[in-house]
């Protein structure tokens, strides 16, 4: 029993799904037996949160699901020695669907180690890449290891990141900047989080690595204010490298010198635009400007600068240690390596995957992903955040890379990948877009600032029932001139959730301007909520959750809905426990 | 200068401030949010108080506050709800939650009400997207929400059981 040891995944979600509240009801109990509770953060496998992890007599059981009544049996189980079959999350036939196809190379700490512990980095062979670099290989030697891999940027872009780090090297200047992008804004990705939360070393080593390679003196991690525990984590990490000696002065005994610190965003997407990020770095306000100068020549005061992704950093360590081969033997067409993507929306097992290249969608959504939540046939995965686009069930063959995804008019983007089923409208899925990038657009190129705006307009009269079709052509129009007059990607590729809808799904636009419907039930002009008269019981549940009073009926006889006060927000279809409700 | 009008105790305070982070011109979102951490906003006398410090014109520093959308300009409630509008969370039903809460409430998107208990916010993605969808309050945060749940917790704060 002493050698028992108990972990529980604290990650943001983990925590949000109760598992801090697990982790204390258990703590007294396992601290009386002199047991070890630790700490670990999320292991990928969000939708069975909480997790907890038990390791005795040498075997790992990781529990999913995990409640109060459950941790109770889960504590007694320590005590017999007799632990449960039920919820062993990666045994069952669900997680090794889950998990069979993955690959982790980015991910692989994460979820196992206490990410508050350089010990336990170290002991998963951390900083082993960065000694192997300052003490065999010369800073030339890396890059051209990088480049041989044929890491790309992870953030969205895709640039070869051994070609970036060779510029930043080549450069003139005797102060040269680093920085980590950890700025993730797009609505619906998390990969980044859960990586800064689970192995903040992995990519402080990454970066460490390309100071190395390129000759930067100083590090910063852009990270967003919205992600508290990633930057706490953060500056734990930093602490503890800085007390080794893997940060500072004079590191592991050479004369290379790194210094790194975190900088925290104030709420800005366009802050991901590398220019826009080292004008917030600046304390400016942050927008983006003409290229070149590129960051390489002139970045954050006027010095040469590099900008990674947080991801692309934390497949560095590995690259170094295994050599280019063992990650490049993963490739598919253009592209090396895994990719993680964030799993969500519509999805029965949603989380963190880490998956090779060349996985179709079909695999990861259907396989990985066990299809939709709702049992309702899968419509749409929506790939690349705001820049990207909505790719339709039938090109879910498809495969993950670069190349193929751009070729269906999204893009790989930062890997967000949230799925849509039949319920959800493209229509409004645009215009939820199109709102989020006009709100974010930072107003300097015109086209983006009023363009946006007038999309949106347009996209609003559409889901409002007013639409014609004339205005189809005017969208593609607009979208025409956003995407060749914006300085920075977010412009450019503000039209492309619009666009690839428009592509893959006409028959709902025209749906909503020829017959004023909404195929899918969403836009609230365009429906009609009823109670079926042979379902309703006269509960007055519905009546008494309604806001605006829309609902009449007495007790135990059919309720009304009054279509001209019903506002269509939808809460008595919620709170009906008969499914009595329907939208028409 | 900006601030003639500043009492000492603000400019004692803004002086504390920058002592405290810093006063080169990077500095600039750093102080500001050091203001905020204080006063749950940006009270005007002390953001041109501190402007005057650390010599940056007040318009600057005002750039520079407006267009982050952390910076708040009025004094925030005791608790901070922030609804979650990712994709995941939009296509989960953020909208249904968010109306709940207004009407539980009585409070407008991006207002406080008016006993100073709650500010309702909303933002861009708060990265928990397999718990659509989310809200957090304070810097907890609820998942697999209900508009029925979300009202549940409310009232729990409301009655001050958190």
């Amino acid at each position: 029993m002493e050698n028992t040891r108990v972990f529980v995944g604290l990650g943001s979600c983990g925590i949000a799904a109760g598992a801090q509240d697990i982790y204390d009801y258990m703590e007294p109990e396992l601290k009386a037996g002199n047991m070890d509770l630790e700490v670990t953060s999320c292991v990928g496998m969000c939708y069975a949160e909480p997790i907890v992890e038990i390791e005795y007599e040498g075997d790992r059981r990781r529990y999913g699901y995990v409640n109060k009544k459950f941790a109770d049996e889960l504590l007694e189980s320590i005590k017999t020695g007799i632990f449960p079959d039920k919820n062993l999350i990666a045994l069952s036939d669900d997680g090794k669907k889950y998990l069979d196809r993955q690959v982790k190379i980015v991910l692989k700490n994460c979820g196992v180690i206490n990410p508050e512990s350089i010990d336990e980095y170290l002991e998963a062979d951390g900083y082993k890449a960065l000694e192997k670099c300052v003490k065999e290989y010369k800073p030339e030697e890396v890059v051209s290891i990088v480049k041989e891999s044929g890491l790309k940027g992870r953030g969205g872009a895709g640039f070869p990141t051994g070609l970036k780090w060779s510029f930043l090297a080549a450069a003139k200047g005797d102060y040269k900047y680093l920085v980590c992008n950890a700025d993730e804004g797009d609505p619906g990705a998390f990969m980044d989080r859960s990586v800064l939360e689970g192995d903040p070393h992995k990519v402080i080593e990454g970066m460490l690595i390309a100071a190395y390679a390129t000759g930067a003196k100083e590090g910063v991690i852009y990270c967003r204010a919205e992600y508290p525990l990633a930057i706490k984590r953060l500056n734990i990490a930093i602490k503890a490298g800085e007390e080794k000696n893997f940060i500072g002065d004079n590191i592991l005994g050479s004369d290379f010198s790194f210094h790194l610190h975190v900088k925290e965003g104030a709420g800005a997407f366009v802050c991901g635009e590398e220019t826009a990020l080292m004008a917030s770095i600046e304390g400016k306000r942050g927008m983006p400007r003409l290229r070149p100068p590129f960051p390489a020549n002139s970045g954050i005061k006027k010095s040469p600068t590099n900008i990674n992704n947080v991801e692309t950093y934390g497949n560095v360590p590995f690259i170094i240690l295994n050599g280019a081969e063992s990650f490049n033997k993963y490739s598919f067409k253009n592209s090396y390596g895994t990719k993680v993507f964030a799993l969500a929306g519509k999805i029965k097992r949603g989380g963190l995957i880490e998956v090779p290249m060349g996985l179709t969608i079909r695999e990861i959504v259907t396989e990985i992903g066990g299809g939709t939540s709702t049992g309702r046939p899968v419509k749409a995965v929506q790939m690349g955040g705001p820049a990207g686009g909505c790719i339709p069930e039938r090109l879910f063959d498809t495969p993950i890379d670069y190349d193929s995804i751009n070729e269906t008019g999204a893009i790989m983007g930062s890997g967000g990948m949230v799925v849509m089923d039949d319920s959800t409208c493209m229509v409004d899925v645009a215009r939820y877009f199109l709102s989020f990038t006009q709100n974010e657009s930072c107003g300097k190129c015109t086209f983006c600032r009023i363009g946006t705006k007038r999309m949106l307009e347009i996209l609003t009269r559409i889901t409002d029932g007013k639409g014609e079709m004339e205005d189809l052509d005017k969208l593609e129009e607009l979208a025409g001139h956003i995407s060749k007059t914006s300085l920075c990607g977010l412009g450019q590729l503000a039209p492309n959730p619009v666009l690839t809808t428009i592509k893959y799904f006409r028959e709902e636009y025209e749906a909503h301007i020829k017959d004023r419907k909404c195929p899918a039930g969403v836009c609230k002009s365009l429906i009609t909520i009823q109670i079926i008269p042979d379902v309703c019981t006269g509960c007055t549940l519905c009546a008494r959750v309604c806001p605006v009073g829309a609902i009449s009926g007495e007790k135990k006889q059919i309720h009304e809905i009054d279509p001209e006060t019903c506002t269509r927000c939808g809460l008595c279809i919620e709170t009906c426990n008969f499914n009595a409700i329907e939208v028409v | 200068m900006a601030c003639r009008d500043c009492s000492d105790a603000v400019l004692e305070e803004a002086q504390d401030i920058v002592n405290k982070v810093g006063s080169e011109p990077e500095k600039v979102i750093p102080l500001l949010q050091e203001i905020q951490n204080r006063h749950s906003y940006l009270p005007d006398d002390i953001v041109e108080a501190v402007a005057d410090v650390i010599k940056v014109p007040a318009a600057d520093v005002y750039g520079v506050a407006t267009f982050y959308s952390q910076f708040r300009f009025t004094p925030m409630g005791e608790h901070l709800i922030r609804v979650c509008k990712g994709t995941a969370c939009h296509v989960s039903g953020a909208d249904l939650l968010t109306s709940a809460i207004c009407d539980e409430l009585n409070v407008e998107e991006g207002g406080t009400t008016e006993d100073m208990l709650f500010s309702l916010e909303t933002v861009a993605c708060l990265g928990c997207c397999s718990l659509a969808p989310v809200v957090m309050i304070d810097n907890k945060v609820y998942g697999k929400l209900t508009s029925g749940k979300v009202r549940k917790i409310i009232k729990g704060y409301k009655d001050g059981k958190h």
